[in-house]
């Protein structure tokens, strides 16, 4: 195996970590003005998440420099090419992320109500954005032959792109509203419990549209013929799982099957798109590849070993940090936020 | 303006809000673990009085250093892109090595050590705040080794395209890299002028307190010694290495050290300029007045030594270039910002010299507290470090100008193609109006908690459980 292809292994494994946890960092956002009624009860919903969401969108930062690192041109074209989405996603994420430390600082009612909708909005649209994104790399865009995007904000927004924003919304959503059943206790467990089967059917029947549209709208079958293979099968199962467990009330398995889910799902999607990065629309020959846009061997070679040492510290003590704060809150925990 | 200048603007507007944020983590977070590692060893309960309020001012503070940092890790791709494909090779390693070894241990560890106090044992919760400080401090080491490589660039191998142009640039060694001579004394410079901004901060935000006579005397008095140690320490620091990066500016950036002083002819021995009134556009002084041959003593430590001029360097860079750039290309960058950014800089530290030393003295006579004409410039002279920092970044960006990374690319060629006016326009204004809410939202929260004190802080928030107000009642 080369380099270059281990790098984009490795950066499928940053996306996947991103994705996982801070797509129930997202859901809790968005759900909190919906799952708690009052001061408390979203103090409570927050709490949930507030050791861990950091940590959890440095996922996104490492996602972000790894790109820089090992794929310059991939950074260089994505990042330029998708500007506006992205100058929105970072909007969302400043508040977003500002929010979670000031709302509770101050007891003005408007104060806290003011930095509640902007958790909602910094967490939905990023939500949404990130699939949109990620459609648009297997989808296609407009990519001359000096690797320059040459479209605009509208070319990115097409029906396949959008299914695929929803897709990962309401994932997103579901995930959030099984993680707060899990954390917490009382009346937001209850409606969290309430909510997400809900959720479940809504997210099935999002999956079934994008199934169809992966065959609708890109070149699935040229790549893997009408069978797709045991990933997006096995993602499927354990999407049907997670309804079963639903019902059973065992939401630890709910969780970690949604878990499995995202996980293959995204790693099908990187799977699809190898051994491309970006698909030009334009013609075939401008794709960004894993050979075209790549770093030089020595930049992968040190990058290899910093990873090789650093990545599974980092996975022992973030989870660490889990295993701390493993215990459900209540409306009479201690509360930071 | 077109796209570059607005995207140099919005470059410039994120970068110094980023940094405005940036050295009071760095400098607050070491003075926070110092002060839980002296509760730790002490078991006095004022010490944990103090990390925690000192810490609350420390998490408002963080907060925004976050997420303005999300914006500097994706703008190289977003405006900046032509830069990335020529430098990424180089430039993305530490950056992504930045996030790897020290984002994940702050941010892992701010939540341990914000929502721990209870939760864990006494030396695990002091350990987490350390490793905050560890990861912070780490952060800074790469971004700036990244900096570096822009102000000096070393380890690099050149790639010409087919047309026989410089393409890119791609690693050849990690090491030299790593072992920038920029980044030897640019980040000692960095990490010490965050001790000193920390250390501004307490005193002022104490002696503010000192001087209402609030109950809370014996707490900012100790904070107060504290932060006057830690100060001098930091500022003394910041002034030697700073000379040392003058003398290496000499060397590297000849250009940047002529503009900083306003020297448009070259001198042997060369005179340090107190004020120079110059014609930039006729590339000559109009008024000066200069100290003979302090300018070569800074620069060599002795008495002479050339030191070059801004004209003569513009000749010789003209010629050395020109069969990439053209004859007439221009190499000067803005020589007036410079010259004042790096009063304001130097002339800020020497008053921050002052204060510490006075402060010292007092300290030491156990008379801080007593004199009040001297706490009451006190929390003025918080500004001092946010414009030294601010003015040097200034110095430094600018001064490489027209060079966005020295000797190899102009600023002009790596702006990326695509991005229209109107696209960096409104993320320019969009970012702006964030920002500007933001850093209110930001002052408000710090002056409320700063005011408040120690004493409140314990029954509020942090901590605050229902179950234990109920027992209360
Ligand atoms: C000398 C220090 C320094 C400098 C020059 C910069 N930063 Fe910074 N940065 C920090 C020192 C720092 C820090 C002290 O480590 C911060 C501030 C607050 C924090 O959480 O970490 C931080 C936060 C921070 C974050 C958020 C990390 C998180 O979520 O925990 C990112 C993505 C960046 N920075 C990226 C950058 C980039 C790409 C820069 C170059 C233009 C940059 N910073 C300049
Ligand atoms: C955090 C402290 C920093 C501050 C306050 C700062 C400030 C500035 C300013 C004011 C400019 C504008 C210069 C001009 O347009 O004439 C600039 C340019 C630039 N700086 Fe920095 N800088 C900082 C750190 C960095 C670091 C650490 C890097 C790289 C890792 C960097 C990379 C750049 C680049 C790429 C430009 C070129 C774009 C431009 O010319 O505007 N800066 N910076
Ligand atoms: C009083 C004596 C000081 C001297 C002689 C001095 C010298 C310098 C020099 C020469 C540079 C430019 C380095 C380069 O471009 O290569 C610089 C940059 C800088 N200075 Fe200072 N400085 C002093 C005080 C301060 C103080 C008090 C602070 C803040 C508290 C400060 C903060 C900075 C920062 C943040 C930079 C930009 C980063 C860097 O290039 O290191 N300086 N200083």
């Amino acid at each position: 195996m080369e380099l270059q292809d281990l790098w984009f292994g490795l950066i499928a494994i940053l996306f996947i970590g991103f994705f996982f946890l801070e797509g129930f960092d997202y859901g809790v956002g968005m759900l909190l003005p919906f799952l708690g009624k009052n001061d408390r009860e979203r103090r409570v919903i927050i709490n949930t998440i507030g050791p861990v969401w950091d940590a959890n969108e440095v996922w996104m930062i490492t996602a972000g420099g790894a790109i820089f690192a090992a794929f310059p041109q991939w950074y260089a074209t994505m990042f330029s090419g998708f500007y506006l989405a992205l100058v929105f996603i970072l909007l969302a994420l400043i508040v977003r992320g500002v929010a979670f430390e000031f709302r509770s600082k101050d007891e003005n009612p408007r104060w806290r109500a003011t930095w509640d909708w902007a958790i909602f909005f910094g967490s939905a649209l990023p939500a949404l954005l990130w699939g949109v994104a990620f459609g648009n790399l297997v989808k296609g865009t407009p990519i001359n032959a000096e690797m320059t995007f040459t479209g605009n904000l509208l070319d990115l927004l097409s029906p396949y792109t959008l299914i695929a924003g929803a897709a990962g919304f309401v994932v997103f959503l579901l995930q959030g509203a099984i993680f707060l059943s899990l954390k917490t206790d009382g009346v937001i467990r209850r409606r969290a419990e309430a909510l997400a089967p809900t959720l479940w059917i809504v997210v099935v029947a999002v999956a079934a549209v994008l199934a169809i549209a992966n065959y609708a709208y890109i070149n699935i079958f040229d790549k893997i013929g009408v069978n797709p293979g045991v990933m997006p099968v096995a993602s499927s199962a354990a999407l049907l799982a997670v309804g079963y467990y639903l019902r059973q009330k065992q939401f630890g398995w709910a969780f970690a099957l949604t878990g499995v889910t995202i996980l293959l799902s995204v790693a099908t999607f990187f799977w699809f798109l190898y051994p491309n990065v970006m698909v030009s629309s334009t013609n075939e020959a401008f794709n960004l590849t894993v050979n075209n846009a790549a770093a030089s061997q020595k930049t992968l070679e040190v990058m290899t070993v910093v990873a090789l040492v650093f990545v599974p510290i980092v996975l022992i003590y973030q989870g660490w940090s889990y295993w701390v704060f493993r215990k459900r809150l209540t409306a009479d925990s201690s509360l930071e936020y | 303006m077109d796209a570059l200048d607005l995207a140099r603007l919005q470059f410039a507007v994120t970068t110094v809000y980023h940094f405005f944020f940036v050295p009071l983590t760095l400098g607050l977070s070491i003075l926070v673990a110092i002060m839980q590692t002296l509760w730790y060893r002490t078991n006095n309960p004022v010490y944990k009085q103090m990390a925690k309020f000192w810490g609350k001012l420390f998490i408002i503070n963080f907060a925004l250093g976050v997420v303005t940092g999300l914006v500097q890790e994706f703008q190289f791709g977003m405006n900046w892109s032509e830069y990335s494909r020529f430098m990424g090779d180089i430039f993305g390693a530490p950056l992504a090595i930045e996030a790897l070894l020290a984002f994940y241990l702050e941010s892992t560890f701010i939540g341990v050590w914000v929502f721990g106090w209870d939760r864990l044992p006494k030396g695990v919760h002091l350990a987490s705040i350390w490793l905050v400080a560890l990861g912070s401090n780490i952060s800074a080491l790469w971004i700036l080794i990244a900096n570096s490589f822009m102000q000096q660039p070393v380890g690099y191998r050149e790639v010409v395209g087919a047309d026989g142009v410089l393409a890119k640039v791609e690693m050849d060694n990690f090491l030299d890299v790593v072992t920038n001579p920029n980044v030897l004394v640019q980040f000692p410079h960095v990490l010490a002028a965050g001790v000193a901004t920390a250390a501004f901060f307490v005193l002022g935000i104490s002696a503010w307190h000192l001087l209402r006579q609030t109950n809370d005397r014996d707490f900012f008095a100790r904070s107060a010694r504290i932060a006057t140690v830690y100060g001098l320490v930091g500022i003394v620091l910041v002034i030697i290495v700073g000379h040392s990066q003058a003398q290496h500016m000499v060397e590297t950036q000849p250009m940047k050290m002529a503009a900083a002083e306003g020297l448009f002819e070259s001198e042997d021995p060369a005179s340090f300029s107190l004020l120079t009134i110059g014609d930039w556009e006729q590339r000559e002084e109009v008024f000066s007045i200069r100290i003979p041959k302090l300018l070569s003593l800074l620069s060599y430590n002795r008495l002479e030594g050339e030191v070059q001029g801004i004209n003569n360097l513009q000749d010789q860079y003209a010629a050395q270039y020109a069969d990439r750039y053209g004859e007439d290309a221009d190499y000067r960058p803005p020589v007036a910002v410079i010259y004042w950014s790096f009063r304001a800089m130097v002339g800020a530290g020497s008053l921050m010299l002052l204060l510490a030393v006075v402060g010292l003295y007092l300290v030491l006579r156990d008379e801080l507290t007593r004199v009040p004409r001297f706490l009451k410039l006190l929390p003025f002279a918080i500004a001092l470090p946010y414009i030294a920092n601010t003015a040097g970044w200034i110095m430094t960006e600018m001064g490489r100008q027209p060079w966005i990374v020295f000797g190899l690319q102009r600023t002009e060629e790596a702006v990326s193609p695509n991005v229209s006016t109107a696209m960096v326009a409104f993320s320019l204004v969009a970012f702006s109006v964030v920002y500007g809410v933001l850093m209110v939202a930001d002052a408000y929260l710090l002056a409320k908690f700063a005011r408040r004190g120690p004493r409140d802080d314990e029954s509020d928030a942090p901590g605050e459980s229902v179950s234990a107000l109920a027992a209360a009642k």
